[in-house]
């Protein structure tokens, strides 16, 4: 499998990245860890006439604490957010979407922001920044822009990006005491896309009545989605078994999945998006307890 | 990443510069032109393997600046200046290293297609975690395919090389 052929950049600063892209428009396209852009040349599905290799750009691959947000940058690969203390103990949730993203390999190369720019509906790293309600920077020639993930992801394969602009930062608040969360994904086999997947972001007040719900769903609709009905149905209420299978309920209403010839029709992915919100909320509640 | 070349040498080709197993190969090569097809056809290393060219079964895994990569989801020219190891560079001195000779001693393999791929991602895996359990090998090997073992031996492999290695 050949792409077809392309002109090859790699510059060394944001700068030039975004002039390139300004030059090219359309016609261009970022190369970030390429484990979606790389597949889609290959198979021609998509065929760009310039590659804007932002990999030689310094300053892109960082995890820090930025007064009350973590910021991840954009060129951080899967496998260390995987494997960061700092998220690991600050953001759990955000480990365990990148543990589930495609194999090893994958994750050894593929990044947060290619990842999110690509707004693959069966991404998943869309429904886990929802879930804690992120943001992202992104960066033309001239400006930059701080976007609300639902501002970002648009539609499949769509995000907010302008054909200039690239995604440098995302960007997420830290979680207060007794907060927990959980990726939790049905795949046909290890590796696979989702056949659906729920991320569920909880806080509980002292008295464990809910005081922070962010639910996102992944190949549940046209773009990673936000269960809205679902927060609500927690939000305010103490977390009691009822209230949980209400809000699984009502995550089986916000989701608007399109049959996938396969990975199972409309109907079975509904009732799967009841099925993992209910468990991914057991498993958030759970860790919320445990976190002091 | 190390520096990248970026003078264009002739039309459409731009000059890739890189270490495999600590020889450095050159060579003018398309932007097209896949990491795996560089270091088969180019460096004339035929040992990492193509198997399916859509990033699922891991023939072709490599270990790019100290991470595994499969290396037929990657253009040569983003390794510009990379230093890289391939199946070829693990034997030392005639002596095959511990996971090539765990694969051999349990059976870890039978056609010895994925074998390649395999080791070189059980070595990144034992590099992270000496002492894997065994979930964390199947884990670790979930982006190779074998169609021949059913993978008890090459789980039974990777756990004697760590045990060896430790």
């Amino acid at each position: 499998m050949v792409p077809r052929k392309f002109e090859y950049f790699a510059p060394t600063s944001l700068k030039d990245a975004t002039s390139l892209l300004k030059k090219h428009g359309s016609d261009a396209k970022v190369l970030a860890g390429g484990m979606s852009l790389i597949p889609v040349m290959k198979l021609r599905l998509g065929s760009p006439a310039y590659i804007v290799d932002i990999n030689r750009i310094p300053g892109l691959d960082y995890i820090k604490v930025a007064g009350k947000s973590v910021s991840i940058g954009a060129l951080t690969r899967h496998h260390t957010i995987e494997t960061s203390k700092l998220v690991r103990d600050k953001l759990g949730i955000l480990a365990e979407t990148a543990g589930w993203i495609g194999d090893p390999q994958v994750r050894n190369m593929g990044t947060i922001g290619g990842s999110l720019s690509h707004c693959d509906p069966s991404g998943d790293w869309g429904a886990a920044i929802l879930a804690v309600r992120g943001s992202v920077r992104v960066k033309g020639p001239s400006k930059e822009r701080v976007l609300e993930i639902d501002d970002f992801l648009v539609d499949t394969f769509t995000s907010a990006l302008k054909d200039d602009e690239i995604l440098t930062e995302v960007s997420v608040p830290l979680p207060p005491p007794r907060s927990g969360g959980a990726y939790v994904k049905l795949e046909r086999r290890s590796g696979d896309f989702a056949t659906a997947a729920v991320a569920v972001q909880v806080s509980l007040d002292a008295k464990g009545v809910c005081s922070y719900a962010g639910i996102g769903l992944t190949a549940l609709g046209s773009k990673n989605l936000r269960a809205s009905k679902a927060e609500a149905a927690l939000l305010g209420n103490p977390l009691t078994a009822k209230a949980i299978e209400e809000a699984a309920e009502a995550a089986a209403e916000d989701a608007q999945p399109t049959p996938d010839p396969l990975r199972g029709s409309a109907e079975y992915k509904t009732e799967m998006a009841r099925v993992y919100t209910k468990r991914g909320i057991e498993l958030a509640v759970q860790r919320a307890k445990k976190v002091k | 990443m190390a520096k990248a070349s970026k003078q264009t040498v002739s039309e459409g080709l731009q000059r890739v510069t890189l270490t495999i197993n600590g020889k450095s190969y050159s060579r003018d090569v398309e932007p097209r032109l896949l990491l795996v097809h560089f270091i088969r056809d180019v460096a004339e290393l035929t040992g990492t393997h193509v198997g399916c060219e859509t990033s699922n079964c891991g023939a072709c895994t490599i270990i790019l600046n100290g991470k595994s990569v499969k290396s037929c989801t990657m253009f040569a020219v983003q390794a510009a200046g990379a230093k890289i190891e391939t199946i070829e560079g693990l034997a030392k001195d005639g002596e095959l290293h511990p996971i090539q000779n765990a694969f051999w001693e349990n059976h870890g393999l039978q056609c010895g297609f994925c074998t390649p791929g395999m080791i070189m991602q059980a070595y990144w895996l034992l590099k992270e975690n000496p002492n894997p359990t065994d979930d964390e090998i199947r884990m670790g090997l979930t982006g190779n395919l074998c169609r021949c073992t059913g993978y008890q031996n090459i789980v039974k492999s990777v756990r004697a090389a760590a045990k060896e290695m430790r």
